[in-house]
């Protein structure tokens, strides 16, 4: 697969391996920012961890609070390592960049249906890009 | 400025800009004139928002236009009285400190406006208040887009915002035309048309046909079309200083029926509740005025809290209306309202309200029962004659 091409959104050069969800996240509520782990009992990733995880979801929603929350996770050291959209909102976006997390979103395939759980993903933020390792 | 020769902090929020622009499809930023910051109460953004605050400030963020704060948790000189706990008084103290650091002024008020913040026709600024954007746009004809806490701050550090949205004449067009035929005698029958509205209108530019509103009227219009809708901008024709209608817009026709069935869903009907409390979006001195007119000479039988800045019960005080209403037993709180203190946590279980962005929104955000209903005849059914 190798380079897939996107946009940046927040800067930054990060890999690690992949964690997909077809589902969006709310932040605030969702996930336990002590813990880094998804607690909204209704999501398919709960009980998973988000920490160090290239996490890859279509966009945030639910209030904008879940800015902070991210960057409180990420300030904790328990925050995903990057961020794959699959087109970033604010909420998202704004935490990422806060928190010096890459995000890249706008990729020429589907990241949801392309990338699987457990890949090593590299994300580049600067460039806009995305590469399968 | 993104290339990081302002520091850090400036650095960071240029490149949130940026990015939000990217987002929304912005061509380019745009400089404006102020900022009105959400995202103040401890009670909304908590520890996570705090810390962040407190970072940036510490980082070096310092604001480059005159930017205004929304209320907190609390009012600073009476918090004591409000019964919270410790934990909550040194969380909100550190947002605030945190502000204070950047140069934000702790104008504590939604309504910036009413303190004497009033941009003018095409002046692009970047507020983040709902209520606050509503009339900018609507009844000042400033241009703003609804902005979130984050954003408002990076651009109070900046100075600029995303050139897109309502900072674009062609955006500032209506596509929904409201008709109305009822008659509207008070502030709160022009917030029960707003909510009305704003149930149907979502995030379209509105503009009404047979009402004649006072500033107050339009400040109740707003915000409760700001709250049960996702309404930025609206005209009223022959009043507001801008009218712009699209080539089709879609018609509805709003009866004094339709206005009933929603006072109804607001709590018009509901029973009367524990405490009184007025200010939302905060009152105006016309509306402490008016309050101290009808509660001269006569005693409330129940607590009455108003809310509002700290400027305008400055002049209520000077004015001699704070006197009245205290003599009657009512209390003026600023820096604070009822939807961001932790009004049920004071140990209140309902409220009555002449506001429908209260009735709105303190159901769900501090667990209260609402009755809505005008002011005079809440007053009046809560006080005797002394």
């Amino acid at each position: 697969m190798g380079v897939i091409p996107g946009r940046a959104i927040s800067k930054g050069v990060a890999s690690g391996e992949a964690l997909v969800s077809s589902q969006p996240i709310s932040f605030l509520g969702g996930v336990d920012p002590l813990t880094g782990v998804v607690v909204d009992r209704n999501h398919e990733l709960a009980g998973q961890s988000v920490s160090g995880r290239v996490l890859v979801f279509p966009h945030g929603k639910g209030s904008t609070v879940g800015t902070y929350t991210l960057y409180q996770l990420a300030k904790r050291g328990l925050g995903p390592v990057a961020i794959i959209n699959r087109v970033a909102e604010p909420i998202v976006a704004v935490g990422a960049i806060i928190s010096g997390i890459p995000l890249v979103d706008k990729l020429e395939s589907d990241p949801i249906a392309t990338l699987k759980s457990g890949q090593m993903v590299l994300v580049d933020g600067n460039r806009g890009i995305v590469e399968v390792l | 400025m993104l290339a990081g020769e302002f520091g850090e902090a400036s650095s960071k929020a240029m490149e949130i800009l940026v990015a939000l622009g990217k987002i929304y499809g912005a061509p380019r930023l745009v400089r404006c004139t102020s900022a009105q910051i959400s995202g103040v109460s401890y009670k909304n953004i908590g520890d996570a928002g705090a810390d962040f605050l407190w970072d940036l400030a510490q980082k070096g963020a310092r604001v480059r236009i005159p930017s205004y704060i929304n209320p907190a948790g609390m009012d600073l000189n009476r918090f004591e009285e409000m019964r919270l706990d410790h934990k909550f008084i040194e969380g909100q103290n550190r947002i605030l400190q945190a502000y204070r650091k950047m140069g934000v002024n702790l104008s504590l008020t939604c309504a910036p406006y009413q303190i004497g913040v009033e941009p003018h026709l095409g002046e692009h600024v970047a507020w983040a208040e709902s209520s606050a954007v509503i009339f900018a746009n609507s009844v000042l004809g400033a241009m703003t887009n609804r902005e979130s806490g984050v954003s408002a701050l990076c651009s109070a550090i900046t100075g600029y915002t995303p050139y897109y949205g309502y900072h674009l004449t062609s955006n500032r067009v209506a596509t929904l035309l409201v008709r109305v035929d009822a008659e509207l005698t008070d502030p709160v029958d022009y917030a029960v048309l707003g909510s009305y509205v704003g149930r149907v209108a979502g995030e379209r530019v509105v503009a009404f046909r047979g009402i004649n509103p006072s500033r107050e009227d339009l400040k109740a219009l707003g915000a409760a079309l700001a709250s049960t809708g996702a309404v930025a901008l609206f005209f009223v024709e022959d009043v507001t200083p801008e009218w712009r209608l699209s080539d089709k817009p879609e018609v509805a026709d709003v009866s004094q029926a339709d206005l009933k069935k929603e006072a109804d869903k607001l709590g018009g009907s509901a029973p009367s509740a524990e405490v009184i409390t007025i200010g939302c979006p905060h009152a105006s001195i016309e509306e402490i005025g008016r309050l101290a007119r009808i509660l001269t000479n006569r005693k409330l039988t129940k607590p009455l809290y108003v809310y509002t800045s700290r400027q305008v019960k400055s002049q209520a005080d000077q004015l001699g209306y704070t006197k009245i209403i205290e003599d009657a037993g009512g209390k003026i709180y600023c820096d604070t309202c009822m939807v961001v203190s932790p009004i049920d946590r004071m140990g209140v279980s309902s409220i009555e309200v002449a506001s429908a962005k209260a009735a709105y929104y303190s159901p769900m955000m501090s667990h209260v029962n609402v009755r809505l209903a005008p002011l005079e005849k809440i007053i009046l059914e809560a006080s005797e004659a002394v």
